[in-house]
């Protein structure tokens, strides 16, 4: 495929043949758009390929605040008998097809949909919110679909922490969020990193939740793929766009490791 | 600044379970007191009430007089030392020293002086900015008491803290540990199944059994005067000689046992001699130690014999035991110095102990050893 991202899409006969030789056409298109548009860069796809990057890095973040309570509480506070019930109570909902639970979503959001119907009935709001429009429905599918890959990483690493550590701080002082800070944190550190490269390369490769979900002026990166690929027919930039995205989540994976100074074999444990 | 630590009834229930019951008892200001049995028999139950980890289900703690109901465990003027230490991994060895002062603001320069002079007196100058996995076992175990110290807790609560560490270790961080009470001067309570930590280290120790406090006193006290058979038998060796009370004679005993009688003082409990009655089932102890070949030179009030069975050799004891009857076997141990070619296996040997080293107490259960 990297090979094929550096050839120009030409006919099926003509491959192998003197025009099939490489080029960067393609990656100059995601920059400086098609000949014959007007403008000096390609705003659009760029303005989309940062955009998903933004939003996936989001995602994680949210996904990161959102999961760590409960990867806590799961590891550390609950019996072991409520912890299993809640594994469970999680891990159900991915027994159906990711597609159906981003519909089950979009069903929720949609304007006459529950919540809204919900809200406009409890009085709470006079007039119904575009969730979809907002990307409401969009951020909330994406965290909500990984969220396993999160979880697991963080639980598996707050469950190795030895509780006595948690006792030995309090009984030193220390503030509940300090001793996360100081303590917690600091141990669950590669789990934190494994469930944050995870989750950002999954968004960011994610294809039937923005499908879904995200407003009809939202666009993901791996839609244009998608269309490159399939719509138009043209494999190798449909290539050469997935390299980008690709890159940029190794990318990711490096930084996250620097951040928080852990090694790959740490990661994938 | 030191504390007195005062349990008024104390109850710990796990369901219908209980890890400590009705646990009374006055620990000083200052004194080095231990909690000593066998594992399981409630004692961390008891540290984590005191340290405030666990709610009595009923029951106060009063430290310095004060009623900690409701106050947490890192409000308490207590510090508590882990069984298995609890040193944070990730943080120098002057991180975990200084990590209270750290929660209280206190500033960085600051916070390193006050390490290094824990350093200094737990013998580890210079070593601050190791990491705790490059420490040896002592080594640890001396930097979970520094942090300990370093919150400069009115009571320092240690549960079991040598216990991972080989025989060698273990003896010299008992004297060491005596030496850094004296020198802080604050209350300790110690825990351990061991009980020469316990007699050796302690001012008072607390001997306890299934979640009750079998008997307070000091270590040559629960020792030479024990109060019940548990204690007996638990703290230090015991023969225990199931007996029939025949008379009693102010604080001794005349007992009956298999036809022999032995002459023995009467037990107490809380310094009242136990009331024995005629024919009463009881309980004669007497230690190793005070069990003697007879002979010109050891003549004693209470004589028996028994079979030799076999000859043990313990370094600076010699353990020998011998078969009395198809029940029952004896011990006693004699210096290493003291011939024994003499004696020969299966044959009856004559022995004799002082009454006044032996004790009669009310039929109990005995520490399953
Ligand atoms: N959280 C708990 N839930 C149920 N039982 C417990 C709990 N903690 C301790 N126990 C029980 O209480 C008894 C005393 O425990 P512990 O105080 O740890 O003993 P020790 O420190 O003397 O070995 C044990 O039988 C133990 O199983
Ligand atoms: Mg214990």
């Amino acid at each position: 495929m990297l090979d094929l991202s550096f050839r120009p899409n030409l006919p099926p006969l003509l491959r192998g043949g003197p025009d099939d030789v490489h080029t960067l056409v393609h990656y100059k298109h995601f920059i400086f758009g098609s000949e014959t548009s007007q403008d000096k860069f390609n705003y659009v796809d760029i303005g989309v390929f940062f955009n998903t990057i933004f939003t996936a890095i989001l995602v994680t973040v949210i996904n990161l605040c959102f999961c760590y309570p409960i990867a806590f509480y799961m590891a550390k506070v609950a019996s072991p008998s409520t912890s299993r019930l809640l594994i469970i109570s999680l891990i159900i909902p991915f027994w159906i097809n990711e597609l159906l639970r981003s519909f089950a979503l979009r069903i929720l959001f949609a304007g006459e949909g529950v919540i809204n119907n919900v809200l406009l009935g409890t009085g709470l709001i006079d007039t119904g919110i575009n969730f979809i429009a907002q990307d409401v429905a969009l951020y909330t599918g994406l965290t909500y679909a990984y969220i396993l890959l999160m979880i697991f990483p963080l639980y598996n690493a707050i469950e190795s922490l030895d509780s006595n550590q948690l006792e030995a701080a309090k009984d030193l002082g220390s503030s509940t969020i300090r001793t996360h800070w100081r303590i917690v944190i600091p141990h669950a550190k590669a789990g934190i990193a494994s469930g944050c490269t995870m989750v950002f390369m999954l968004t960011a490769g994610a294809l039937a939740t923005p499908v879904v979900l995200s407003s009809p002026n939202t666009y993901w990166f791996t839609q244009l793929i998608y269309q490159w690929f399939n719509m138009n027919d043209n494999w190798s930039r449909g290539s050469a766009y997935s390299i980008l995205l690709l890159t940029i989540s190794v990318t990711f994976v490096l930084l996250m490791m620097r951040i928080f100074k852990v090694k790959i074999g740490e990661i994938i444990r | 600044m030191s504390a007195d630590v005062e349990l008024q009834n104390i109850s710990v229930t796990f369901g219908n379970f209980y890890a400590a019951k009705n646990v009374n008892v006055k620990i000083n200001e200052g004194e080095f007191f231990s909690f000593l049995g066998p594992s399981g028999c409630g004692k961390t139950t008891i540290l984590r009430a005191i340290s405030g980890f666990l709610d009595p289900s009923e029951g106060k703690v009063l430290i310095g007089g004060k009623d900690m109901g409701g106050i947490g465990p890192n409000k308490r003027p207590t510090s508590l030392i882990f069984q298995n230490l609890a040193l944070f991994p990730l943080m120098s060895v002057a991180e975990n020293i200084a990590f209270s002062l750290e929660v209280k603001g206190v500033d960085k320069i600051e916070r390193r002086k006050r390490a290094d002079e824990l350093l200094e007196l737990i013998a580890l100058s210079g070593q601050g900015d190791k990491k705790v996995h490059e420490l040896s076992g002592g080594q640890k175990q001396r930097v979970a008491i520094a942090r300990a110290l370093a919150i400069e807790p009115q009571v320092l609560l240690l549960d079991e803290p040598l216990s991972a560490l080989d025989l060698k270790l273990r003896q010299k961080m008992r004297t060491e540990l005596r030496a850094i009470q004296k020198s802080v001067g604050i209350t300790f309570i110690y825990i351990t199944h061991d009980q020469g930590e316990a007699l050796t280290m302690s001012d008072r120790v607390a001997v306890m059994n299934e979640g009750e406090l079998e008997q307070v006193g000091q270590s040559n006290d629960v020792y030479n005067f024990p109060q019940t058979p548990f204690v007996a038998t638990f703290v230090g060796e015991n023969n225990a000689f199931h007996c029939k009370v025949v008379s009693t004679e102010k604080d001794f005993v005349k007992v009956d046992f298999d036809g022999v009688h032995f002459f023995a003082k009467a037990g107490g409990d809380n310094k009242k001699n136990h009331n024995f009655k005629k024919g009463q089932e009881v309980i004669l102890f007497i230690r190793p130690e005070s069990i003697f070949i007879r002979d010109k030179s050891n003549k004693f009030e209470n004589n028996f014999s028994a079979k030799l069975k076999t000859i043990e050799f313990e370094g600076n004891l010699k353990n020998i035991y011998l078969n009395l009857n198809s029940k029952m076997d004896v011990r006693f141990s004699v210096p290493n110095a003291v011939d024994t070619s003499n004696l020969s296996l299966n044959k009856e040997v004559d022995l004799t102990f002082s009454s006044s080293k032996a004790v009669v107490l009310p039929s109990g259960p005995l520490a399953v050893d």
